[in-house]
Order: structure tokens, then C-alpha cells, then sequence
């Protein structure tokens, strides 16, 4: 193959990246003296080679002169004592090495072919004194070995030769074919299967999960039996892709007890959503509900907007950086395939994650093999993914969240959200349905396809253990997204070059054209048309691979010409794989050989039905033994270091949120810069209108009370977009459940409570659910370092995602104390309600009474305050959260650099009140000269707790509680993750 | 802690032009593909400025369905093209020389202008159009990375360093910076040559217009001398590291809020403009 291989080494001549880079090494522990970083390119081409003058140009080419120098086939030559190389292995996508490739072939006019490529790798060349163990894991900490390659030397190795050009090329052998599968086999055999997967014949080895029990496995051996044939293993893996928990969810569709016959997504979520749209009838805000990508809401007469929220766990917790950075842009293309392309204008996030100073110190193996990452690892991982993902698409992130368990440490929660903006109609043309017509071609846009996120539906479907593929894990490439996403939104859709289109995400290709195939009942797909990025795939591997960045399209035939021609214009590779049919089947042909062929009925209604059986104990936790302190300082200190309550800004500001032009209330603020709860981003210019998010999420409730869990979910995530301004008639919310051993009654039984909550206060705040998405297998199984054995399941997690629409952004309020002797008021009643607070975790104890919720009370409060806020009464508004009022206090002053004087009522034990997290409150700080007409409006709701002034925050109940001034609240807040 | 002192700023509330702004005959080209990812609100900005602009992907220049030479402004938008690899700006630029060289020296040859934002910049700066000493078009400056060592979004102040034609009637610019290299550097003899021949057009500021003297969140990457953007020799050039397109009403500042609640308090009237309009107006104005 490539015989030709050069390596161009770059350095700049003072590197403003070694400071940050040499501390953060340092601040793991490793003492080293410097820090030099070489950014290496691998240059392998078989056809022509480069001569001497031709590399200098290409170095050139990748640099900037002014401050970087490179040299080509020379290594760098400065005093160091160890030399670590990170590189790709192959397969893995080299974002950085295809645009060096491109420059290349620009360059010279050529086209490198395939198997000749430009690769990257980064050198750090360290001085100092480490022990080989230290070096063995500071090379641990710059590499993840399930992406990575790693090479380290000494000085005294590197020698005069440097460090070996490496080709990560991938070498396949195995024969491309479909295989027949035999299941005429014992159950315990084909239960097996089911569990580990197909056994490959060439190398006896199973090819991992299929995530199928055996009833679903009888009923496959069963159709084949019927259809008097073997299935083929692409058949079995396609079935396995379309029925997983992860597509089908199944555990959200089966019956469950005696009460709950139709399962809880019909019974408590879509039912929720049904009878609200009936009694809201001619305000129904909803156009697009559950059936496409996202859930879609009126905006105004003319745009529509979209929401979805999605979860990326499992991938996340073996590569953070891969699993965000593709969970974010997957969402991305739940966005561009909802109706026929809605445009992604803001991006969402949430992260679930042990304590970053915690470690672990868990295994998937055996005597201390295959360590999991520390939360440390995971959490740097996939800040930086999602950041990457909405940076280079050009999507603004400025709403999000970040959540530290413990419980969390074996497996992370990634959640990632995407609002899209698009016109409700083009030319008569309603463009948020969409319908394949039998004829049409199917085509595929984007990138290629390879080994990558194979198994990627069916592995998260289940519990992450030792046998987990390796290739699950893939890199995104946000670039070659873009460029999809921007001809499809903002050229062909308006062209009606394509009647319809969805994203390849879980399951593929297999997953995508079999779902669009029910919109004309049947395709044929010739599989050897999909262009690899590789050869010696398996038709099975190519049906199924999760390889990113790719669309399915339905183009009619006499649109083909203008759409490939428009896609070869924006460099989009677009290939016709197949087309549409009425046959009522999914056909797929491999080199002139049917390997595929079932009905579609069986492929998406035939997976047996379960039924479900729960049980639930109501769980009792000691109440936490404590008298309140004299003074309240140390802990208002204490509890704003709290890594839950505290300031997590370095991640809002790494994050562009202002791209689009549409920030209005973005992540931080005030001049004290303060995390919000809510943010406000105008999507349409020249529209008075804006979005707002926010999100509720309340995992400590979950073991006391999941039905209040639910409630203080979705009052939070209501309550968040209420103090900016957004009314509620306009709110929508979305249901993320992320739960934990999905197999054990108990953990049903608290599962089908928290969706019997989803359905009550949905309904009596009259907000539809519009998306939703669970995740029921949230474990991981594995060994301490004295190989007992061990599980650590994420406590039973729900995301309520909230969306609403502001009607004149001009009137939505920040959530900043802003002008001295404003009148503070909170509003809403606080009662005892401490049970899984922060304030009781704080003390070392859960407790049991988690907040009530009387949503009929609430609806008239929260209509009283956006009635004051249209006015123009009210200066600044914070919902009461985590922490209780206490903290929204303190974050209210510091956003202000502020100080107050506030006095408590006596009724209650002062540390209670000010920490109980009682649900439906707000603190609201009004001018002086409005409070009469803010009082007239909201009533007996408003309790004054007294003035904005002076440069400490005060707080009185007969006595002096708390004194302390703002700059040590804001030190407090802001210490936790300093550095970061 | 990075706490502005906000309340001592002086009000500098931006404009308060806001009837309909006539639209000029030319027009201005917003390059746009492969990762840029500012083109829709810069197209928007100018047609409040009262320009009309296509934005016209690199490809469709290439292949001469569009031609630059029907244009009188040409515009490099904000955005990730090529995902920064090999350096922010460096392989759009590599394309651009590579298939548009000619086309480009001879718009330069016009009387026209050129307008570069945050990668917009990046890529003037690798193809050298800024600072362009004696027309030399070689990179003499370089956008590093951040000093913070990674991608920062927030707002900042900027003011004129030079009078030209895009610093007309500007005090003070108030808008987001959102890029990982935008750490301008270059050699002493070419930071001379731009002080001295009047090149740097904006820099980083405290809120009360007092110098940033590099100091961080102010100067938010690390920029020798604080420079935020340069012109060309002529000034016809200008590549500028912050997005005064991304707040161009009053309720895009970070600020707003504040500002709002003690004009009304004042009885002052609430701007819908930002401040930053003005350096389009500025542009366009050229044309008038």
C-alpha cells in the first residue's frame, strides 16, 4: 500500500498553549521541569512520493511562519528527557489530518487515492525526573486507549532517529459475505446468542451483544421457520438494531401490572400530551409530536421551533471527549431530519458525573485491568466534546447544567439538546411533514461509513461491563457535518430537491431507511452502492455501523440530477444506494445477492410484547440529627462551595453562546457573574419573540419519593423560563428518564411512579410533552482492586427539558440584584421540606420529606408574576432551586455585587428556611416606586423580606443570623472549580 | 475575581438613529462554506446598514458562478472553516490562494473594501491581506492561541485606536469575542510599523475606556498591546478578532438588563441599537 512516508514536525517558536498545558500536568501530580508541544503530520501516498522542495512547501502550508517552524523529515531537536507521542489507531477519524490532506491536494492539484492520507499526532517533549511508572501514567492521562496510540521513549531511545513515522491504516481480512445463521439450536444456545452475539466463523469469536432475550429470539427463529429459510446474520443484527431498548423501548411500551396495560409511554407521557392538546384546543402550541426527530411547537404565524434532547451514557463513559462531541452532533441531525430540515440554533447540555475529587479507583476487569476513567477524566472529556461539537458547528450552547453523584462515577449521564428554527410553510409546502414515495431513491449524505459504533443501539440497551466493544466508541467531525447541514437547511429543502429525510444515527442505515420505508411500505437496497471508508467491511457491519455525519434521503427520480449535482458543489459525497418500494419489504442486496428479505411488519411490529411486573417499598432514611447554629455564615459558606450550587462558569464561557446573533439572557449573569437558570435566545431577527430554556432535575428525591421527583422536575423546569418571562401557555417540556437496573421490579416500581408524576403535573400545568427519550440500563458491573465484584447504578435520574416562547424579549429580566433599595420579596410559601436536599446533604443525611406540589396553586402565582413582569414591574427574578432560598438569595446578590438585608420569619429553625427547597418560589427584587402595583398583582403570594443595599448580604430573625460580605459570597461560589 | 465595575462606566448607550436606512446601489459578497458559520447574521447586520450582500459559498467563486469583480465589499464572516485544523484560518486561506488569488489582488486593486471577524480575520491575517506592508501580501502577524489555552466566550469593550474609515463616531464597542486563537502576535519591527503608520484600528478596553494592559478577562486572549483588530496600510482592510455583529441591538448586550432598569429609573429612553451598528454604518457609509 503506502510505501512513500514522511513526517513533518511543527513547533511554534514561544507557545503560548505550555503555560495552561504545563500546570494542568502539573496539577495532576506529575512534577516536570518543561513542557514542549510538536504538533506532527504523517504524510503516507503510494502513488507519486514528494520530493525535498515539495515537503518545505507542504510544511508551509501548515504553518504560520510568524510564530510556528517545522521540519520535514528531521526530528525536533531540543533538550528533553522523555518523549510521549499520542496518536490515532486506525479506523479512528482524523479530523485535523483530512483538512492537511485537502491543503495538500489543493496545493498540488492532485487527489490523494484511497489508502494514501495525511495523519496527526501530537509529540510533548517533557523534561524532568519520572519514575517509569509515572511516565507509563502521565501517558495514560494524554491518551485514551480505546482511540489512542502511544509511544514513549527516553532521550537516549529518540537517539539522532526521533520518534518512527507510524500509518494507522486500517488492514482487514475477514471475507466480506453475509453468513446464514442456524437457530435451530438449544434455547440456552440461541439465549446466548441473544447476549453475546452471532459467533463469527472465521474467528470463533462472538461479535458482541445483540441485547435480544430469548422470547425475542424464539420469535426470530419462529418467522424464519415460517419463511422455510436460515436467517442471515445481517438479518438477525438488523432485527436486533430495530428492536433494541435504545430504538423500540420496549420497557416504556410493555405492559406493566394489571393497571398499566398499554405501557407507560401511551398511558402517562403520549396520553399526557393527548388530553392537554384537546383541552387547550384552538391554543394548542404543538405541530410535530413523539412521531418525527424532534418535537416541534408553533413559534409564530410563519416559524415553527423543534426540541430533543438525547443521551450519549454509554459511549461517553469509555471515550468522554468521542461520546460528547457525537452525542451533540447527533442531536444536531435530529434537527436537520425533522420535517424536511429545520436549521439547529441552539444547542443544550447536561452532565451527570462523579465528584471530579473523587477517584474511583474501579476496574472492568480483573486484577486491575481495564480501569474506568475518574470523573475528573470524564467530566474534562466531555465538557470539551460538547464544546467542540457546538463551537464548530456554529450553534450557540448557552443553556446547560452540570450534576455531581458519586453514584454517578461508574457510568455518566451525557445529555445533549438541540432547538431548531424553521419556517412552517415554503411555497405551499408544509415543511415539517414529510412522505417517501414508493419510486424514490434512497440516498445517503455525508460522510462514509466504517467500523466505528458498531453495536452502538444494542450496546446501550445494556449494562456496561468487560465485554464492551471497543468499537462503539467514535469521533465526530463537526466539519463535514456542516458542510451537510448547510446545504441541506439552507439550500436543497427550499429547492424541494427531496421528499423526504431522516438522520442515521442509532442503528444506521438499517435503522434510518427501514423507518423511512413505512412511509411508502417497503426498499431495496443495494448495500455494495455505500461508500466505505475502508474495504473488507461485512455487508452486516456496513447495515448497522453508526459511523456519524451521514442523512438518509427519499429523492424522486426527476430531482436526482439537481440534487447531486448541488451536493457534488458544497464537496457533500452523496451516493443512491436503493429506492423506495410499495413491496411491504426490506430488501437488501449485496453484489447481485439477496441477503435480506423480511416484511416490514415483523421487522418493526413483531418483537413480542412483554409484561412488565414492578414492585415498590417506600424507603425510610434516619433524619439528619443537628441543631441550627447560632450563626448561619460558615454554612451559607459552605453550602455556595457546594459543587452542586456552586459556580461552574468555565464551562458556559469555553462554550460560544452568542453565535447567531440571538443572545438576549445568556449563561452568566450580571456583573458578578452568575449561572442562570434559565436562558433567552432570539431565533427569528427582526422577531420581538425569543426561546427560552431552562430544565429541572432532582436525582436525590428519586429513592424517597419518585412521584415528587417527577413534580419538582417539571415545576423547576417551568418555574426557570416563568422568572425570565416566558408565559405558560406557551411551554413545552421533554422527558429524558435515565434509570438504572431496569430488570428489577423495585427499580420498575419507582420507574412507573416517576412517569405516573410525568403524567399528573404535565397535565395540571396544561405543558405537553413533545420528545422524549430514555436510557434504562444506567449500570456498571465490574471489580474493586481486590477483584471483588461490584455495581455501581446511577441513582434513578429524570430530565425534564422545558421550552417556551417569550412574546417580547425587550421585557425579559435577568436574574441580578441591579439598583440599591429595591425591595426584595420572595414569593411562594416555604414549608419544612428538606428531605434530599442539598442542605441535609450537607449535614450527611437524606431525610424523607421531599417537597409537595399543588399545581393548580402554582398556575394562578406563576400567571400573577408574568402578568408583573409584561408590566415592567419587576427588576430582576430568580427561581428558589437547589439549595433553597438561602442560595437564591446569595446568587441574586452576588449577580448584583449587591448586598441585602433580609429578615426571616421566626415560625421555622432559621437554617430550615432559609436551605428547605420547597418548590414554586421566586425571589423578585421591584423599584421602590412599583411596589404597590407589584403587590396588587401578586398578591398575598409576595412576602417582603426587605432591601437591596450596601455591600454585605444580612440576614435577621430576631436576631442576626448571617453577615457576610458579597465578596466572600462570590469567593465561596466561585472557588470550587477555579482552575478548571 | 473579574468583577467590572460597571456602575462608574460612562453611559455610553450607543445610537439612537433608528428610522429606515436608505439601501445603496453596491453591493457586498459574505463568503460562506466549510465551516463558516457567521454568514446569515453578517447579511442581516448589513441590511440594517443599508447594504444588500450575497453570501456566495467559495466553491460557487471557484467555479466562476459568481464573480467578486460584481462586488464592492467583500466580507470573510466569523466561524470554525476546516474546524481550525492546521491553525484558525490557515486552510481557508490555502484555498482562497490557491483558487482565487487573482481575482482577489484585482478587487484589492479597487477601490474597495475588505471586511474580516474572528475567523474572518484569521484568514486576512494567513493570507497576509493584513497588514500588507508595501503591498507585500506575507503574513506578518499571527492569531495564536489563547493564553487561557482554550476557546472563550464573553463580552468585551474595545475602542478606536486610529482614525479611519470604520472608527468614524465610535466611542466604544461593546460585543462578544468567541475564538481559542485570537492571541495576536508578530515581530517588534512589525508592531512599530503598525503603531506608527496608524494600523491598529481597535483594542481591548476596560469598561471606563482605561487600557486593558493585557490584563485577562479585558484583554481576553493574551493580544500584545491589546490589539483586537488592524487595517490595511490604506485602511481598506480590516480584520477584527470580536463579533460586534453578534450584538447589534440593544438587548444582544451582556449588560442590558442593568442598563435598561437604570435609564428607565432615569426616565432615559431604552435604545433598540447597540453601539456597534456603527461600524457597519460606517462601512456602508463609505459607499454613500
Amino acid at each position: 500500500m503506502e510505501s512513500c512516508v514522511h513526517r513533518i514536525e511543527v513547533h511554534y517558536s514561544t507557545d503560548p498553549r505550555l503555560k495552561m498545558r504545563t500546570s494542568r500536568i502539573r496539577s495532576l501530580g506529575f512534577q516536570i521541569d518543561e513542557l514542549h508541544l510538536i504538533d506532527v503530520y504523517t504524510i503516507a501516498t503510494s502513488t507519486r512520493d514528494f520530493s525535498k522542495t515539495e515537503l518545505e512547501d507542504i510544511g508551509t502550508q501548515l504553518v504560520n511562519p510568524v510564530v510556528q517552524k517545522f521540519l520535514a523529515d528531521i526530528p525536533t531537536k531540543i533538550p528533553f528527557d522523555y518523549a510521549i507521542e499520542v496518536g490515532f489507531l486506525p479506523g479512528v477519524t482524523d479530523n485535523v489530518g483530512a483538512t492537511a490532506r485537502q491543503t495538500i491536494e489543493d496545493f498540488f492539484s492532485l487527489k490523494f487515492i484511497e489508502g494514501e492520507a495525511v495523519y496527526t499526532s501530537q509529540l510533548f517533549l517533557v523534561c524532568g525526573t519520572l519514575s517509569p511508572a509515572e511516565l507509563q501514567k502521565l501517558g495514560a492521562t494524554l491518551a485514551n486507549p480505546l482511540v489512542n496510540r502511544l509511544l514513549i521513549r527516553t532521550r537516549a531511545e529518540y537517539g539522532d532517529k526521533g520518534m518512527d513515522p507510524v500509518v494507522p491504516v486500517v488492514h482487514l481480512d475477514e471475507l466480506p459475505t453475509a453468513e446464514t445463521v442456524n437457530l435451530d439450536i438449544e434455547d440456552t444456545e440461541l439465549a446466548r446468542i441473544g447476549k453475546e452475539g452471532i459467533v463469527d466463523s472465521s474467528t470463533g469469536q462472538r461479535r458482541g451483544p445483540l441485547a435480544l432475550d430469548l422470547a425475542q429470539m424464539q420469535v426470530i427463529r419462529n418467522y424464519f421457520e415460517s419463511q422455510g429459510r436460515m436467517p442471515t446474520d445481517i438479518e438477525i443484527e438488523s432485527l436486533a438494531q430495530t428492536w433494541s431498548e435504545h430504538c423500540k423501548h420496549t420497557i416504556f411500551a410493555s405492559a406493566m401490572d394489571d393497571d398499566v396495560p398499554n405501557g407507560l409511554y401511551k398511558t402517562f407521557i403520549q396520553a399526557a400530551t393527548n388530553k392537554i392538546r384537546a383541552e387547550k384546543g384552538d391554543k394548542d402550541i404543538c405541530l410535530t409530536v413523539f412521531t418525527d426527530n424532534s418535537g416541534a411547537i408553533i413559534f409564530d404565524d410563519t416559524y415553527l421551533v423543534t426540541h430533543k434532547v438525547e443521551t450519549h451514557n454509554s459511549p461517553s463513559a469509555l471515550d468522554p471527549f468521542g461520546g460528547a462531541l457525537t452525542g451533540i452532533v447527533g442531536v444536531n441531525r435530529d434537527t436537520i431530519g425533522f420535517g424536511l430540515g429545520a436549521k439547529p440554533c441552539i444547542n443544550f447540555y447536561g452532565y451527570c458525573v462523579g465528584d471530579p475529587d473523587y477517584d474511583p479507583a474501579l476496574f472492568r476487569g480483573k486484577n486491575k485491568s481495564m480501569p474506568i476513567l475518574s470523573p475528573r477524566q470524564i467530566l474534562d472529556g466531555v465538557v470539551r466534546g460538547v464544546g467542540v461539537g457546538g463551537n464548530c458547528s456554529g450553534i450557540p450552547t448557552p443553556q446547560g447544567w452540570c450534576w455531581f453523584d458519586n453514584r454517578y462515577a461508574g457510568k455518566p449521564l451525557v445529555f445533549a439538546g438541540t432547538v431548531g428554527v424553521m419556517p412552517r410553510e415554503h411555497s405551499g409546502r408544509k415543511l415539517y411533514e414529510k412522505e417517501a414515495a414508493p419510486g424514490d431513491l434512497i440516498v445517503v449524505a455525508g460522510g462514509r461509513v466504517g467500523k466505528d459504533g458498531i453495536h452502538g443501539a444494542t450496546f446501550s440497551s445494556e449494562a456496561l461491563d468487560p465485554k464492551s466493544p471497543v468499537t462503539a466508541v467514535q469521533i465526530g467531525d463537526p466539519i463535514t457535518q456542516k458542510k451537510l447541514s448547510d446545504v441541506i437547511v439552507k439550500e436543497a429543502r427550499d429547492l424541494d430537491l427531496y421528499r423526504s429525510i431522516t438522520d442515521n444515527g442509532a442503528g444506521g442505515i438499517s435503522c434510518s431507511v427501514a423507518e423511512m420505508a413505512k412511509e411508502c411500505n417497503g426498499c431495496h437496497v443495494y448495500l455494495d452502492k455505500v461508500p466505505l471508508k475502508y474495504h473488507g467491511m461485512a455487508p452486516w457491519e456496513i447495515w448497522i455501523s453508526e459511523s456519524q455525519e451521514r442523512m438518509t434521503l427519499a429523492v424522486p427520480k426527476e430531482k436526482l440530477d439537481a440534487f447531486m449535482s448541488l451536493m457534488q458543489s458544497r464537496e457533500v459525497e452523496a451516493t443512491v444506494i436503493g429506492k423506495f418500494t410499495d413491496s411491504g419489504k426490506c430488501v437488501v442486496e449485496w453484489h447481485g445477492n439477496v441477503v435480506m428479505d423480511i416484511g416490514l411488519d415483523f421487522l418493526h411490529d413483531g418483537v413480542p410484547k412483554k409484561h412488565l411486573a414492578t414492585t415498590y417499598t417506600q424507603k425510610t432514611y434516619p433524619e439528619p440529627e443537628s441543631s441550627c447554629p447560632d450563626r448561619l455564615d460558615a454554612t451559607m459558606l459552605s453550602m455556595l462551595q457546594r459543587k452542586n450550587i456552586c459556580s461552574k462558569e468555565f464551562i458556559s464561557i469555553q462554550y460560544d453562546h452568542t453565535v447567531q446573533g440571538g443572545h438576549v439572557l445568556g449563561p452568566v449573569q450580571g456583573i458578578g457573574r452568575v449561572q442562570a437558570e434559565a436562558t433567552l435566545t432570539k431565533v427569528v431577527p427582526n422577531s420581538k419573540k425569543g426561546v427560552g430554556l431552562s430544565q429541572g432535575l432532582f436525582p436525590t428525591y428519586s429513592e424517597i419519593d419518585p412521584y415528587l421527583m417527577a413534580g419538582a422536575a417539571i415545576d423547576t423546569a417551568i418555574r426557570g423560563l416563568i422568572a425570565i418571562g416566558v408565559p405558560l401557555d406557551t411551554i413545552a417540556i421533554l422527558d429524558n428518564f435515565c434509570w438504572c437496573s431496569s430488570d428489577e421490579p423495585e427499580r420498575l416500581g419507582q420507574l412507573k411512579l416517576a412517569a405516573l408524576g410525568c403524567y399528573d403535573y404535565a397535565v395540571a400545568f396544561g405543558t405537553p410533552f413533545i420528545s422524549g427519550k430514555d436510557s434504562m440500563y444506567n449500570d456498571f458491573s465490574g471489580f474493586d482492586a481486590d477483584d471483588n465484584p461490584v455495581k455501581v447504578s446511577v441513582p434513578p435520574t429524570l430530565l425534564i427539558s422545558s421550552i417556551g416562547i417569550h412574546p417580547d424579549v425587550t421585557k425579559s429580566v435577568s436574574m441580578d440584584a441591579k439598583i440599591k433599595g429595591d425591595l426584595v420579596y420572595v414569593i411562594g410559601e416555604t414549608a419544612e421540606e428538606l428531605g434530599g436536599s442539598e442542605y441535609f446533604a450537607l449535614l450527611g443525611g437524606i431525610g424523607n420529606t421531599v417537597p409537595k406540589l399543588d399545581a393548580a396553586l402554582l398556575k394562578t402565582r406563576y400567571g400573577g408574576l408574568t402578568d408583573a413582569l409584561s408590566y415592567e414591574l419587576v427588576a430582576s427574578a430568580f427561581p428558589v432551586s437547589h439549595g433553597g432560598l438561602g442560595i437564591a438569595l446569595a446568587k441574586v446578590a452576588i449577580a448584583g455585587q449587591l448586598g441585602m438585608d433580609i429578615t426571616i420569619p421566626s415560625n421555622m429553625r432559621p437554617d430550615y428556611y432559609l436551605f428547605s427547597e420547597s418548590l414554586g418560589r421566586f425571589v423578585v427584587t421591584v423599584a421602590p416606586d412599583h411596589k404597590r402595583a407589584f403587590e396588587r398583582i401578586c398578591g398575598a403570594d409576595a412576602h417582603l423580606l426587605g432591601r437591596v443595599g450596601g455591600k454585605d448580604l444580612r440576614i435577621t430573625s430576631g436576631k442576626i443570623l448571617l453577615d457576610l460580605p458579597v465578596a466572600d459570597l462570590t469567593n465561596a461560589y466561585k472557588a470550587p472549580f477555579r482552575g478548571y | 475575581m473579574a468583577v467590572a465595575v460597571q456602575q462608574n462606566a460612562p453611559q455610553v448607550t450607543g445610537l439612537t438613529r433608528q428610522s429606515a436606512t436608505a439601501m445603496i446601489d453596491e453591493k457586498a459578497l459574505i463568503m460562506s462554506g466549510f465551516g463558516i458559520n457567521s454568514e446569515m447574521e453578517t447579511k442581516e447586520v448589513l441590511t440594517r446598514a443599508g447594504m444588500d450582500a450575497d453570501i456566495v459559498h467559495i466553491n460557487d467563486l471557484i467555479a466562476g458562478r459568481k464573480r467578486l469583480s460584481e462586488y464592492r465589499m467583500l466580507i470573510f464572516p466569523g466561524g470554525f472553516s476546516y474546524g481550525d485544523d492546521t491553525g484558525a484560518g490557515n486552510a481557508y486561506a490555502n484555498r482562497v490562494r490557491n483558487n482565487l488569488w487573482d481575482d482577489l489582488l484585482e478587487f484589492l486593486d479597487g477601490d474597495n473594501l475588505v471586511l474580516g471577524i474572528c475567523n474572518g480575520f484569521q484568514i486576512l491575517a494567513n493570507l497576509g491581506l493584513v497588514p500588507a506592508f508595501d503591498k507585500h501580501f506575507k503574513r506578518d502577524i499571527a492569531l495564536m492561541p489563547n493564553q487561557s489555552g482554550r476557546l472563550e466566550c464573553r463580552f468585551v469593550s474595545l475602542k478606536p485606536a486610529a482614525d479611519n474609515l470604520w472608527t468614524k463616531g465610535i466611542e466604544r464597542l461593546y460585543c462578544p469575542v468567541a475564538h481559542g486563537e485570537g492571541n495576536l502576535s508578530c515581530s517588534k519591527e512589525t508592531l512599530l510599523r503598525l503603531k506608527r503608520q496608524k494600523m491598529i484600528a481597535f483594542t481591548y478596553c476596560q469598561e471606563d475606556l482605561t487600557p486593558a494592559y493585557g490584563k485577562y478577562p479585558w484583554n481576553p486572549n493574551g493580544s500584545v498591546e491589546d490589539i483586537a483588530g488592524i487595517t490595511s496600510v490604506d485602511g481598506k482592510v480590516l480584520g477584527l478578532m470580536p463579533h460586534p455583529e453578534r450584538a447589534i441591538e440593544f438587548v444582544n448586550l451582556y449588560d442590558w438588563p442593568l442598563r435598561k432598569e437604570m435609564m428607565r429609573r432615569k426616565g432615559v429612553s431604552v435604545p433598540t441599537e447597540s453601539m456597534n451598528m456603527q461600524l457597519f454604518r460606517n462601512a456602508v457609509g463609505y459607499f454613500r
